[in-house]
Order: C-alpha cells, then sequence, then structure tokens
C-alpha cells in the first residue's frame, strides 16, 4: 500500500528537492527566521492586506452586480451569502492543515465542526451559560474529542486512517440524528438561543455584523496556518507528508506530528463550527454528515491542497458555486436541451462532482496551481 | 428464546447484505489498493436499474419473476458501470492512489446528484413478491423470509467469488496480485486487465447489493448507497482489507452485533457499538488492517 503522500509527490513537480528544502531549513534556520529583505517581505504581503481591505469595506458597498450576487453587494442576502462562504472557506483551510500541510486523508473532519457547532448551542441553550464561556466550552472539548480520536486513528496510516475517521465522524452524525434527550434536535437541528447572543449578532439588518465575524475568523484561521507552516512543527509536518519513513528516520517524532496536525486542524475546525452557528443561526445536521467532509476535501483539492491561498479559495469559490449554481437550471439555453440534461444540471453537486473529476485529471494542483502556472511562477508554497 | 432465535437469523441476515456490498469492496482494495467511494453509486444505479425494470415489465407477470430479472439487470447495469469507470477514470490515474480515491469521491457526489435530479430526492416504493414479506415459524420465532433469501444469495456470492479465486486462472492472478503486483507485472502477466475484471465483477456485487437493499428497505432513493457504503467501509476494516474469508466473517459479527445491541440495549444503539467494535479492533490489532492474502 502507498502513502497517501503518494499524490502530492506527483502533483507538486519538483517534490523531492521540495523536501530536501524543507527538511534542510528546519534543521538550518530557527523558526519564522526568513532571509529575504524587509521590503520585499512587506511587498509580498500587500496584495493580502489590499484584498483584505477590500474585504472588510464590502457592506459599505451599495452596487448590483447583476448575476453575481442576489442584490446589491450590502444587502442582507448577499451579506449573508458571502459571511457563508467565509466561514467555509476557513473551515476548509482547517481541514487543508491535515490533507495538504501533512499528507493526511481524514474523512472524520465533519465531526470536529459539528462538535464546535452543536456545543455552542447546546452550551447556551441546554446548559445557559454565557457567550464567551459556551465558546470556550465548545473549543476545550472538541480539542480533547480531536485528542482522543485522533490518538486512536493515527494507530493505522494511510487508506485504513481514512476509514477509521469515517467511522468516528458517522458514529458522531447517528448521535445527532436519534437526538438523545432532545440536545440535538435530531434532524431539524438545534437554533441558536438569540437572547444568549448580542444583538449585533442577530437580526435580518445586522448581517454585515455576522459578515465581519466571518472575516475575522478567516484571517485569524489564515495567521494561525501560515505560522504554523513556517515553524519548526509545519516544516516537520512538510516532513512527513513528502516521505513518512524519511522523516521518521531523521528522528522526527511523526504520531506527534500527525496527532498536532489533527489537534490544530480540529480546533480551528471547532472554531469554524462555532462561528458557522453564530452565522447561520443554529447547528445544522447536514454539518455532521460524511458528505460534508468529502466536500471539504472536494474544496481543498479545487483549490490546491497545500497552497497558500488553495483551500480558502476552494472553500469560497464551493459555497458561493453551490448556492448559485441553482440559477444555472432557469438559464434560456436549457430549454432546447432534453429533459433529462436539464435536470441533472439543475443539481449543483453534479456540476462540482464532475468539475472535480475534471480538476483531478488536468490540474492536480488545483485552481491557484494553474493560476500560479499560468502566471509563470511555480511554488507559490 | 424464540425472540433470540429472530435477532440471530436477522442480524445474520443483516450481515449477510453487508457481505454482498463489501465482497466487491474488499477484492478492489486488495488487489488494487483503490478504495472506491463510488461503490455506493454502482449500488444505487443498480437499485435504480431494478426498480425502472420491474416498473417496466408488464404487471401480470408473477412478481418473483420480475424481481429476479431486476436483478439480472442491476447486476449487468452494475457491472458495466464498474466497468466503463475502471476504463475511463481510475486506469489513467494506476499507481496515483490518492487521485483515484478523489476521483471516486467526485462520482459519489456526481452519481447521487444526478439520480437525485433525475428521480427526486424521496425514496420510491419498491414492489416485493409476497412470500418474501411474509414469515416462517422456526423454533418458536417467525422469522422473516426475505432474510433467508439474502443469506443465500450471499452465500452463494462467497462461494462463487471462493471458487473463482481458488479454482480459475484469473482467480490464481488476482491472489497472487493481493499479495505482490509488482511480482506478478514482473513475471509479464497483464495486471490491467486483471484490474478491469475485478472492478466488473465489483460493480456487479454491489449492483446485487443494491437490488437487496432496496428490497430490504422497501424503497430506493439516492442516498441509500451511501449508507449502505458506509458499514460496508467498517466492515471491510474489520475484516482485514483485501480478505474475502475475514470480510464475511466479519459482516456477521458486524450485522449481529448491530441487531442484539439495537434490541437490548436501545435503538440506535446498535449502529454505534459497530463503530465501537471497530475502534476496539483497531486497538488490539492495528496489524491486521495493514491488508491480507485473498
Amino acid at each position: 500500500m502507498t502513502s497517501p503522500t503518494d499524490h502530492l509527490a506527483h502533483t507538486h513537480t519538483p517534490s523531492v528537492t521540495d523536501a530536501d528544502g524543507d527538511l534542510a531549513t528546519a534543521a538550518r534556520t530557527a523558526p519564522g527566521q526568513e532571509r529575504r529583505p524587509r521590503g520585499r517581505r512587506l511587498l509580498r504581503a500587500l496584495p493580502a492586506v489590499i484584498g483584505l481591505a477590500v474585504l472588510a469595506y464590502l457592506p459599505y458597498l451599495p452596487v448590483e452586480l447583476p448575476g453575481v450576487l442576489p442584490g446589491r453587494v450590502n444587502a442582507p442576502g448577499s451579506m449573508q451569502l458571502l459571511a457563508t462562504c467565509l466561514v467555509i472557506g476557513g473551515i476548509a483551510l482547517s481541514y487543508d492543515v491535515l490533507f495538504g500541510r501533512t499528507g493526511l486523508l481524514s474523512f472524520g473532519h465533519a465531526l470536529f465542526v459539528a462538535a464546535g457547532s452543536y456545543l455552542l448551542t447546546i452550551s447556551l441553550s441546554t446548559w445557559a451559560l454565557p457567550l464567551p464561556l459556551a465558546v470556550l466550552v465548545a473549543l476545550v472539548l472538541s480539542t480533547a474529542l480531536a485528542l482522543v480520536v485522533g490518538g486512536i486513528a493515527l494507530r493505522v496510516g494511510g487508506i485504513a486512517f481514512a476509514m477509521v475517521t469515517l467511522a468516528f465522524a458517522q458514529a458522531a452524525s447517528i448521535i445527532v440524528m436519534r437526538n438523545p434527550g432532545g440536545v440535538t434536535g435530531g434532524e431539524e437541528g438545534r437554533p441558536l438561543d438569540r437572547d444568549a447572543v448580542p444583538d449585533l449578532l442577530v437580526g435580518v439588518a445586522n448581517a454585515p455584523y455576522r459578515y465581519w465575524l466571518a472575516l475575522a475568523f478567516l484571517v485569524l484561521a489564515w495567521v494561525v496556518v501560515t505560522l504554523l507552516v513556517r515553524s519548526r512543527a509545519g516544516h516537520a509536518m512538510a516532513a512527513v507528508r513528502e516521505n513518512e519513513q524519511r522523516a521518521a528516520v531523521l528522528g522526527f517524532g511523526t504520531y506527534r506530528v500527525k496527532l498536532l496536525a489533527v489537534v490544530v486542524g480540529s480546533f480551528l475546525g471547532a472554531l469554524g463550527g462555532v462561528v458557522h452557528a453564530l452565522v447561520l443561526g443554529g447547528s445544522n445536521p447536514h454539518l455532521t454528515t460524511s458528505e460534508f467532509t468529502l466536500s471539504l476535501l472536494v474544496m481543498v483539492v479545487l483549490g490546491g491542497a497545500g497552497h497558500r491561498w488553495g483551500a480558502v479559495i476552494g472553500g469560497v469559490l464551493y459555497t458561493y458555486a453551490d448556492a448559485r449554481l441553482v440559477e444555472v437550471s432557469n438559464a434560456a439555453w436549457l430549454e432546447n436541451l432534453p429533459d433529462v440534461v436539464g435536470q441533472v444540471l439543475s443539481q449543483p453537486l453534479f456540476i462540482l462532482g464532475s468539475f472535480f473529476v475534471v480538476v483531478v485529471y488536468f490540474a492536480p494542483s488545483g485552481l491557484t496551481g494553474l493560476g500560479g502556472r499560468l502566471i509563470r511562477r511555480s511554488g507559490t508554497r | 428464546m424464540s425472540d433470540l432465535v429472530l435477532l440471530l437469523v436477522t442480524g445474520v441476515g443483516l450481515g449477510a447484505l453487508y457481505f454482498i456490498a463489501a465482497s466487491g469492496l474488499s477484492l478492489i482494495y486488495g488487489l488494487m489498493g483503490v478504495l472506491n467511494f463510488a461503490h455506493g453509486v454502482f449500488m444505487t444505479a443498480g437499485a435504480y436499474a431494478a426498480w425502472l425494470t420491474m416498473g417496466a415489465l408488464p404487471g401480470t407477470w408473477p412478481m418473483a419473476g420480475r424481481l429476479v430479472i431486476g436483478v439480472l439487470v442491476a447486476v449487468a447495469v452494475g457491472a458495466v458501470v464498474g466497468l466503463v469507470v475502471e476504463v475511463l477514470l481510475i486506469r489513467p490515474l494506476y499507481r496515483h492512489h490518492i487521485q483515484q480515491v478523489l476521483v471516486t469521491v467526485g462520482l459519489s457526489l456526481a452519481g447521487v446528484a444526478a439520480a437525485q435530479g433525475i428521480w427526486g430526492a424521496d425514496p420510491r416504493s419498491v414492489d416485493k413478491p409476497a412470500w418474501m414479506s411474509g414469515t416462517t415459524e422456526l423454533l418458536g420465532a417467525r422469522l422473516p423470509n426475505d432474510r433467508f433469501v439474502y443469506l443465500l444469495v450471499a452465500l452463494g456470492l462467497f462461494a462463487g467469488l471462493l471458487a473463482l479465486l481458488h479454482l480459475t486462472r484469473l482467480g490464481l492472478v488476482i491472489r497472487a496480485g493481493v499479495e505482490n503486483r509488482t511480482m506478478v507485472e514482473a513475471l509479464g502477466i497483464d495486471v490491467h486487465r486483471t484490474f478491469t475484471v475485478v472492478f466488473a465483477l465489483g460493480g456487479a456485487a454491489a449492483g446485487l447489493a443494491g437490488v437487496l437493499h432496496s428490497q430490504y428497505a422497501g424503497a430506493v432513493s439516492p442516498a441509500q448507497g451511501g449508507s449502505l457504503l458506509i458499514f460496508a467501509f467498517i466492515v471491510v476494516v474489520i475484516g482485514g482489507m483485501g480478505s474475502l474469508t475475514g470480510t464475511a466473517v466479519a459482516a456477521v459479527v458486524v450485522g449481529l452485533v448491530q441487531q442484539l445491541a439495537n434490541y437490548y440495549a436501545a435503538s440506535g444503539v446498535g449502529d454505534l457499538s459497530v463503530v465501537l467494535l471497530l475502534a476496539l479492533v483497531l486497538l488490539l490489532r492495528p496489524t491486521s488492517l495493514k491488508g491480507a492474502t485473498a
């Protein structure tokens, strides 16, 4: 059996030298120290800062974008859609810590996102905790869960790890659907207790505040992942991804490195679940399903696994397409086609799934990798 | 006593269903190292093919006859779908295991969505022969007849696959391939053709599982394949991936545990205890998961 690093070795063309570079950097330089001139570092950060400023300014933008957004950019509907896109983008980024950065193919990431979401709504409503304490409880318990599940699942590697994480997530999904003691709300989900949340986050008119909350989560997740990737532990993760045996021989405790990746990824995922619950006003059982984990995987690969912007772009685009592709079924050119084609194309997941297969074939490093190639700048990492 | 007999028989019947679903998965994984997420779509394809066939046949025909034809069509459709998927999508990605998994993931999403678009997300009820809905009195327990059908089909499939693996040249190549694929290639045997055959076989078994599961549930729905697939995965992992006998034993154990826990603990505990069983197996014997001989 081949390790999960297999595809990465093929997608990153200079993978061998890549791993060497990572190991060498890890050995020679102290964490976070880059030998690039300060001015160039600032210049490199400029597009990100400008992009962030534009995103933060969107709620003040009363412009119509016909066909792109359902209304004006700062209308509540558009804000809510964009906020959802950003949250899912951040959650996809948290999954990339496992899949893209460490090469762990987990099919159970939904478990931790759902844990964050449900623990928040449950501690607010059932346990009547104040919001800060509820967030803390949700994060601490989810991270502890990640330690236990990761500790067990990491006893096997590769495809077996994927199956075991899938089984754990499935167990959680079953529990949530069975609605024990009425705490999870079964198929209905659990609504957010509106009285326990600040007024700014409740109501249609306050959609911009939820949008900013989502944006803040995405920025936080991005900063944490960037710091982690540049740290010594991040280099060890890259080494494990490229060649686990070699990393072990070089003296990295690969089990601990992988567990760290699971715990950090799950912590960010749980935080994403908390924000998801606040933005969407409750916990939805869809978050617990294996389908959700699969869609996270699709997002990360679509965007470009292990790339700086890959997961975020993949997550945002996927969520946006999922919400907006329904419009395709109303398009005029579809009228001339047979019914079956129309029925199939009216399903966003059909288009996304097929597009995903195409991407796996023709752009194995994802959309960002493709874009990077197109503007002749390979190795975005 | 009669309760216990009933639970044992229904548990074994459920295990038979799991075995039919998992056998193709296990063979494909053992030989090719492909974790086939599209297996659920193969099952859904089989279930819908049988449903459409049974609906298209004249209603005056006996129900059992229509079901048999439906099963045959489902098996054929499953085999063709498996064949096409292997040749068009899996083969070009030979040796890129994760990308193969990703392609099957994409297929599973697109396939379920397509079925949902064409036939709707709601379950459609399936006709069942009167005899299969009835019960048989045995040892004081009233046993549902359909469980015996599943058990017989599973036993037939198990025997057939064992015979194929141990008595034919193809089986020899498959067993050798599971053991050491590189060596088989080095000996000048075309493993690729074997891959295609195994995928078609797995697809046929999946189609069969799809029909029987729709009979079990009394309805077809797009998401049905996916829910059976999860348990098939668990069975394959517990049984040792690539081992047919292990898969059979694990399927029966999982079916029994699920039924007994559902009855003696509470409804829904069965599904959970299966996952616990998996965790336990994993903690005690992590090596059993690294694959075994067919």
